[in-house]
């Protein structure tokens, strides 16, 4: 997918120049957009550096479990077919607060490891289980605090205020991830309903036809 | 409520960098030297994504320059128009559930062009930071485990891409028309 849209970008473009006669334009944007790209990425570094300093020190000081704490409500209404002692819930947690900080380098790993115990609770090992779905659908909305990348970009440009985003962002953030989960629930039902004759997928109290399943 | 929203935008920031370390301090954290090792992985991390934005910079620097992009945008730039939104954004509501540093060269090629502090450099900047790469998450989780059926997942990230997409534009608008 990735390959196909910059192959396009370029290809559009170099036919474009060309048909106007104006080849010439494409080295010269060629070599802009590779100083562009490096400028932007030494900007970045100087945020980069404070803010994960920063969350080192959310992490070593237990706050980032703290906050997964507080989660724990939402979480088990989130994931009504995960077992509440599950290894999974563990993850799940610490993926969800990794993301609310912006620390997308710690929740992606929490996220893989949330996956593969969900991966065990999966009758169908092949297909995503309607738990994972949610995890999905919580990751790529995914609820951001400090969008500390634009801000950084913003502060490169001589913004006059680079972080008047937070608000918006924040606003925009939450939106999404409410639409995420209510048509999660959705398709959820949806699916559930779609395969009457089999039990529900690894549901939570131990009913008597998945006790069954498991003698 | 907007007054709230600025409030935050504000303080947010400041609390954060006053609280975490503090709180880490009466946890017995030795906050200096832990601050430190963290940050060593800001370094690393910056420099890891050079190529990839050096890549999307030049394709879509190439696609600007030549007139493509103009030529697209002005194709569908009077409908948007007149919902009051700047046509200029659309691409990046298109690239941003598909590529995360495709969008991020996007959305600072918009905030280069047009300023940070201009509605279309707000709206860039909002939009870039409220969700995440839909297709690379999944591609992630689900290859970890080694699934290719992944249901409604792709459907529900990208309708949700595509309500962040529309809220991030409306709060703008709210905010800073």
């Amino acid at each position: 997918m990735i390959n196909a849209i910059w192959l396009a970008l370029i290809l559009i473009g170099f036919g474009f120049a060309a048909a106007q006669g104006k080849i010439e334009l494409v080295t010269s944007a060629a070599f802009d957009g590779a100083k562009t790209g490096v400028t932007v990425c030494f900007g970045l570094i100087s945020v980069l550096v404070f803010w994960l300093g920063i969350m080192r020190l959310a992490e070593d000081s237990g706050l980032l479990k703290k906050i997964a704490r507080l989660l724990n409500p939402i979480v088990t209404f989130l994931f009504p077919d995960v077992p509440k002692n599950h290894p999974a819930m563990g993850y799940i947690l610490s993926n969800m607060s990794a993301n609310l900080l912006g620390l997308g380098n710690a929740a992606t790993p929490m996220g893989i490891k949330a996956m593969q115990e969900l991966q065990t609770l999966n009758p169908d090992k092949t297909a995503a289980s309607p738990a994972m779905c949610t995890l999905l659908a919580l990751n790529t909305a995914s609820i951001t605090l400090i969008p500390t990348t634009l801000i950084a970009i913003r502060m490169n440009y001589q913004s006059a205020n680079p972080t008047d985003i937070v608000g918006t962002t924040l606003m925009a953030t939450a939106v999404a991830t409410l639409a995420a989960i209510v048509m999660d629930r959705w398709y959820r039902r949806k699916f559930m309903r779609s395969r009457p004759g089999k039990p529900p997928v690894h549901a939570g109290p131990v009913s008597s036809s998945q006790s069954e399943l498991k003698g | 409520m907007v007054a709230f929203i600025n409030l935050i935008s504000a303080w947010a920031i400041p609390v954060l960098i006053a609280f975490i370390p503090l709180y880490a301090f009466t946890k017995k954290v030795p906050v200096y030297e832990s601050f430190v090792d963290g940050a060593k992985e800001g370094f690393q991390t910056a420099i890891q994504i050079i190529p990839n934005l050096v890549g999307m910079m030049v394709g879509i620097s190439i696609f600007r320059a030549s007139g493509a992009l103009d030529f697209f945008v002005g194709w569908t730039g009077p409908f948007l128009q007149h919902l009051g939104v700047p046509s200029e954004i659309l691409p990046l509501g298109l690239l941003r559930p598909l590529t995360g540093t495709g969008s991020l060269a996007f959305a600072t090629d918009l905030i280069s062009v047009y300023g940070p502090d201009s509605m279309i450099g707000r709206m860039a900047s909002t939009i870039q930071g409220s969700t995440d790469t839909t297709l690379y998450v999944l591609t992630v989780y689900l290859g970890a485990v080694g699934i290719r059926n992944g249901r409604y997942a792709l459907k529900v990230g990208l309708l949700s891409d595509a309500v962040g997409f529309a809220a991030a534009i409306a709060v703008c608008l709210l905010f800073f028309g």
